[in-house]
């Protein structure tokens, strides 16, 4: 279940995936089943946090 | 006799040779040995042995089982896991336990296997909080899914398609009616059967068959295509049409028809394995893959770097020194993955350390990919510092020092 997702940024502040609730780092990849999670928990009307 | 030779002309025929050796020679060629027999009964070919036209059978011989792990004898998450209320892979890899509002379930992989089969692993669903009054969407399943690379063969969408049969081995306690429900994501389809165990904790081998689907190819490539059901219980959401024997859209009502409840006791049970998905509609024996070939085929989905069990020290890989307090190490994947996973480090303060001849130790707070360099293939994993420093440019070698660090490779569908 998520909780909490933050972004993840390289040194140049581009979004390189996502971290979900704290421990789970998470591709930018459409077949990745959590990032389609988080994509669906963003549909819901959620936004990932900055880091 | 001891020798049958085939003349060369129609007037030799067969012709017939004795001598004292006991052996029995066909020969062709009016005396070019072909086939020996010897007095212990082992045959010798001279040339190629070629049977049913090249095909050492009439179906495939090896792989022939399209269900990885369906022997539950890979557990890298873990062979027991306790207090289950929602859905996740826990224990037998490649076997997802889908729940909601089933009550309280152990998962464990177990040694209660049928016997003179070859198994030493079954999966084993332990009931522990009951729930005999399911709510409507009550549903609870043990589920294995395929990506749609691997099913092409299948045909499905075609004139042509293939039939499939399922064979497995289960026991309960509880007795009656079950489901098999086969869902086609890519089209939004399903079929399902019903077999029954007849008798309580007993070993049962069930075998089902399913229609290929001339409607609904499976996309070609690395997504969710297949999924497999073995339904435990199902709320009236799932149960309240007609079980879909035929492949046809899916109806939420159809999915389950006339599946028992197996969460209305603590007393209740399931064991399962040998579960084998071959085409064709018959059941070959279970095709007993080793366990290198399985546990690889596993590592696809998932693999993780630990202390194996409490062997300290372990060295993952080399790394170097980003600068003073920041680290990095690649991580090789031990087999092409999915699709670029998840990974989860856990328990990484004071178990992970960057050495340097033993003389200098920086050890990170946790490990997450630099940039986005995580592939199908390996990962470039960072650690900031917990303790310790280092130089810029060093190289160290990265070990597990203590037990408790874990990081997952995650790619499962």
């Amino acid at each position: 279940m998520i909780e909490t997702v933050k972004n993840m940024k390289d040194a140049n502040g581009t979004l390189t995936g996502y971290l979900i609730n704290g421990t789970m780092s998470v591709p930018l990849d459409e077949s990745n089943t959590d990032y389609q999670a988080v994509q669906e928990w963003v549909a819901e009307g959620n936004t990932p946090a900055d880091e | 006799m001891s020798k049958i030779s085939s003349g060369t002309t129609t007037a030799t025929g067969l012709v017939q040779t004795s001598d004292t050796t006991g052996n029995l020679e066909l020969q062709t060629n009016n005396g070019t040995t072909a086939v020996t027999f010897d007095t212990n009964q082992n045959a010798s070919f001279a040339g190629d042995v070629s049977i049913n036209n090249g095909n050492y059978l009439s179906s495939q011989p090896t792989f022939r089982n399209l269900i990885i792990n369906g022997d539950m004898k890979i557990a890298q998450r873990g062979t027991s896991a306790t207090g289950l209320t929602s859905s996740g892979y826990f224990t037998c890899d490649r076997w997802r336990f889908l729940a909601a509002n089933v009550g309280t379930w152990t998962q464990t992989q177990d040694t209660d296997v049928p016997s003179g089969q070859g198994f030493t692993s079954s999966l084993k669903m332990q009931c522990t909080t009951a729930n005999a009054s399911l709510t409507a969407g009550s549903n609870g399943s043990i589920i294995t899914r395929f990506e749609g690379q691997m099913l092409q063969h299948l045909k499905k969408g075609t004139s042509n398609a293939e039939s499939i049969t399922m064979s497995f081995w289960v026991k309960s306690n509880k007795t009656g009616t079950y489901i098999i429900t086969l869902y086609d994501g890519d089209n939004n389809r399903i079929i399902a059967k019903s077999y029954t165990i007849d008798t309580a904790d007993t070993w049962e081998k069930k075998t089902i068959t399913f229609a290929g689907d001339t409607t609904g190819a499976f996309d070609n490539d690395n997504a969710s295509s297949l999924h497999v059901y073995m339904w435990l219980m199902a709320g009236t959401d799932y149960t309240s049409g007609t079980l879909q024997t035929t492949w046809h859209g899916q109806a939420s009502a159809n999915w389950a028809v006339g599946q028992v409840n197996l969460a209305d006791s603590t007393s209740n049970y399931i064991n399962i394995t040998g579960v084998q998905l071959e085409v064709g509609s018959t059941a070959t024996p279970f095709e007993h893959r080793p366990y290198d070939v399985e546990l690889a085929r596993c590592q696809r989905y998932y693999f993780y770097l630990d202390d194996q069990g409490g062997v300290t020290n372990q060295v993952i890989n080399a790394g170097f020194m980003y600068d003073t307090t920041r680290g990095r190490f690649f991580v090789t994947f031990p087999t092409t993955m999915r699709t670029n996973p998840t990974i989860v480090s856990t328990n990484i303060t004071s178990s992970i350390e960057f050495n340097l001849n033993g003389t200098g130790v920086f050890a990170p707070s946790a490990v997450l990919p630099f940039g986005a360099s995580v592939s199908v293939n390996g990962v470039l994993l960072q650690g900031t510092a917990d303790s310790g420093t280092g130089s810029a440019g060093e190289s160290r070698y990265v070990r597990i020092a203590e037990s408790g660090a874990k990081i997952e490779f995650d790619a499962e569908l």
